[in-house]
C-alpha cells in the first residue's frame, strides 16, 4: 500500500514538474500554438544546460561546462551560462537547427559561412546524469562491500537491512541471470553484467524521478545504449572460446553452404554484429517510447487548453489517468529492460563460452565408466 | 533523426564514468559481496548437512538404545523365569526333605511309643501277676480252709480257662 502511495506521489510530482517546464516552453512560442515536436525533442535530447524550472522570469538551471575542440581555433572551454546570456551562441559557435542531424548541438561557423561540428566533449545534461547515477551506484554498493570486508570469514555476523537488500539485489542478478546463462565460467563476466544491470536499472529509475538529479533518460539515448552494447560485444567476442569462433567460421552445416561461397560464415559474422545492435536498439527504443508516451500525454493538456477551457479540463483528467498508468508501467519497464539487457548479454556471452565438444566427450566417458 | 546519432562527447563521459564505476565495483564491491554470499551459503549448507547428520545419528542412537532396552527386558524375563524355576525347585526339595524328616521323626516316635508301651505293658503285666498272686494267695488263704472247697475252686477255674480259650493264651 505504501508503495502505491509512493507511485502516486511520484506521478503527481511528475505532473507538477512537467507542466511547469512545458509552460515555459510554450510561452516562448506564444501565438504559434503548441509545438509538440519541439517540446518532446527538448526533453529527449541532450542539452548544454540542465534547466530545472522557471520561477517568475528567473531560470533555475544547472549551467554545465562546454568543452569544444576546433581544428581551426583550438580548445574552447566556457560555462553554458555564456550561451544562455548570448542567445545560444558564443565564441563563433552556433546551435544547429532542430531538424538537422545535430539538433541543438553547437556548430562552428567557418570563415566561408559553412557550419562544421567541432569535437564536443562538453559535460552535458546527460553527462552529468551519468556521473550522478554512477555516484549513486557507488554509494549503493561500496558501504555494503565495506561491511562484508569487515566481517570476512565471520559466518555468524548478521547483515543489516541495507546489506541484506544489496545482497538480495546482487544475488537476484547473479543467481537468476548470470549463473544459469553463462555457466561455469561466469565469474569472469559477473562484475561487468552486475555493473551493467545496476547502471541501467538505476538510470531507468532516475529517469522517472521528475526533479533535478533525475528526470534525464540517459538509457533513452543512443550513445549510452551503444556504449553498453559495445561492452557486451567486447565481452562476447574478445573472451569467446575457440569453439565459438569455429562455429562462426566453419559451422556444422553441409559443406556446400560454406565451401566455395561462405554463405553460413557470412550470416554468422553478420549475426555477431546484429546481436549487440539489437541490444542497443531494444533498450533505447523501449525507454524512449515510454518517456515519449508520458510526454505526449502531458502535452495533451496544453493542446486541450489551446482549444478551449472545457476541452482542456477534460484532457487534463484523461491525461492524469493515463499518466498514472504509464508511470506504473514505466516502473515495470525500468526493471524489465535492465533485466532483458543483462539476460541477453549473459546469453550471448554464455553462447561464446562453449566447450561442448570436449565436454560431451568427457561426459560420455564418465557415463561409460559409471556404467562399467 | 538527431535522436539516432550517437554523440562523441556523451560517449566520452560514459566511457569515463562507466569505466570508473565498473573498475571500482569490480575490484572492491562485487567480488567481496558474491564471495561472502557464497561463503555464507556454503556455511548454511554445511550446517544443514551436519544438522541432518546429527539427526540421523540421534535416530540411530535411539534405535540402538531401544534395541538395548528390548534386549535387557528379554534378559530380565529370562532371569526372572529362571529364578522362579530355581525357587520352585528349592521349595520342592525342601518340602521333600522336610517330609522325609517328619516321616523319620514320626517313625522314631512311633518306635519309641511302641517300646514304652511294651515296657509299660510288661510292667503292668508283671504288677498284675504279682497282684493276682497276692489276691489269689489271700483268697486261697481265706477260702481254702477245707479240702472240699479247695477242690471245687480248682475245678471251676479250670473250667473257666477251658471255656474262654485261655488255655491257648497260657500255653
Amino acid at each position: 500500500m505504501r508503495r502505491i502511495f509512493f507511485i502516486i506521489a511520484m506521478v503527481m510530482a511528475g505532473l507538477c514538474f512537467d507542466p511547469v517546464s512545458c509552460f515555459a516552453l510554450s510561452e516562448t512560442e506564444e501565438g504559434e500554438g503548441v509545438n509538440v515536436q519541439h517540446i518532446i525533442f527538448e526533453h529527449m535530447l541532450d542539452s548544454y544546460t540542465w534547466h530545472i524550472t522557471k520561477v517568475g522570469d528567473k531560470d533555475i538551471a544547472v549551467y554545465l561546462p562546454v568543452i569544444l575542440y576546433s581544428n581551426t581555433s583550438g580548445w574552447h572551454v566556457f560555462s553554458s551560462r555564456r550561451l544562455h546570456e548570448n542567445g545560444g551562441s558564443y565564441e563563433g559557435f552556433y546551435p544547429a537547427p532542430e531538424d538537422s542531424a545535430h539538433a541543438y548541438k553547437l556548430m562552428e561557423k567557418m570563415p566561408d559561412g559553412s557550419f562544421v561540428r567541432p569535437v564536443d566533449l562538453s559535460l552535458t545534461k546527460m553527462g552529468l546524469a551519468i556521473i550522478i547515477n554512477s555516484i549513486i551506484l557507488l554509494l549503493l554498493f561500496l558501504p555494503a562491500a565495506k561491511w562484508y570486508r569487515k566481517h570476512r570469514g565471520d559466518t555468524n555476523a548478521v547483515p543489516s537491512k541495507y546489506v541484506s537488500f544489496v545482497e538480495m539485489l546482487v544475488g537476484m542478478v547473479e543467481d537468476g541471470i548470470i549463473k544459469p546463462c553463462i555457466g561455469e565460467n561466469y565469474k569472469k563476466f559477473s562484475p561487468y553484467l552486475l555493473t551493467a544491470f545496476f547502471f541501467i536499472f538505476t538510470s531507468n529509475l532516475m529517469s522517472l524521478l521528475p526533479i533535478f538529479p533525475g528526470g534525464v533518460g540517459i538509457t533513452a539515448n543512443m550513445s549510452i545504449t551503444m556504449f553498453l552494447a559495445l561492452c557486451t560485444f567486447i565481452a562476447v567476442n574478445v573472451f569467446g572460446s575457440r569453439e565459438y569462433w569455429k562455429e562462426i567460421l566453419w559451422p556444422d552445416v553441409p559443406t556446400w553452404l560454406k565451401a566455395p561461397v561462405p554463405l553460413m560464415p557470412l550470416i554468422e559474422l553478420i549475426g555477431i554484429f546484429t546481436k549487440p545492435i539489437a541490444l542497443m536498439i531494444r533498450l533505447f527504443a523501449n525507454m524512449l517510447g515510454g518517456h515519449m508516451a508520458m510526454l505526449v500525454l502531458t502535452v495533451l493538456i496544453f493542446i486541450g487548453f489551446s482549444a478551449g477551457a472545457a476541452l482542456g479540463g477534460s484532457m487534463t483528467f484523461i491525461s492524469v489517468l493515463f499518466n498514472i498508468f504509464m508511470y506504473a508501467l514505466e516502473l515495470l519497464v525500468a526493471y524489465i529492460q535492465a533485466y532483458v539487457f543483462t539476460l541477453l548479454s549473459a546469453v550471448f556471452i554464455g553462447s561464446a563460452q562453449i566447450h561442448h565438444h570436449k565436454k560431451e566427450v568427457k561426459t560420455t566417458e564418465n557415463s561409460e565408466i559409471k556404467e562399467q | 533523426m538527431s535522436l539516432l546519432v550517437p554523440d562523441s562527447g556523451l560517449l566520452f563521459w560514459m566511457l569515463i564514468s562507466f569505466g570508473v564505476v565498473f573498475f571500482i565495483l569490480a575490484k572492491f564491491a562485487f567480488p567481496v559481496i558474491t564471495k561472502s554470499v557464497e561463503e555464507r551459503k556454503n556455511y548454511v549448507e554445511t550446517s544443514l548437512n551436519s544438522a541432518k547428520e546429527a539427526k540421523e545419528t540421534l535416530a540411530r542412537v535411539e534405535e540402538d538404545s531401544k534395541a538395548v532396552i528390548a534386549q535387557a527386558n528379554k534378559e530380565q524375563g529370562r532371569l526372572l523365569n529362571e529364578a522362579a524355576q530355581q525357587r520352585d525347585k528349592i521349595i520342592a526339595a525342601a518340602k521333600q526333605e522336610a517330609q522325609a524328616e517328619a516321616q523319620k521323626t514320626m517313625e522314631d516316635a512311633k518306635a519309641q511309643i511302641q517300646r514304652e508301651k511294651d515296657e509299660a505293658l510288661l510292667a503292668v503285666r508283671r504288677e498284675m501277676a504279682s497282684l493276682s498272686c497276692d489276691i489269689a494267695e489271700k483268697v486261697i488263704r481265706e477260702r481254702l480252709s477245707d479240702q472240699q472247697s479247695q477242690m471245687a475252686l480248682i475245678d471251676k477255674m479250670l473250667e473257666e480257662v477251658v471255656k474262654e480259650g485261655g488255655a491257648e493264651k497260657w500255653t
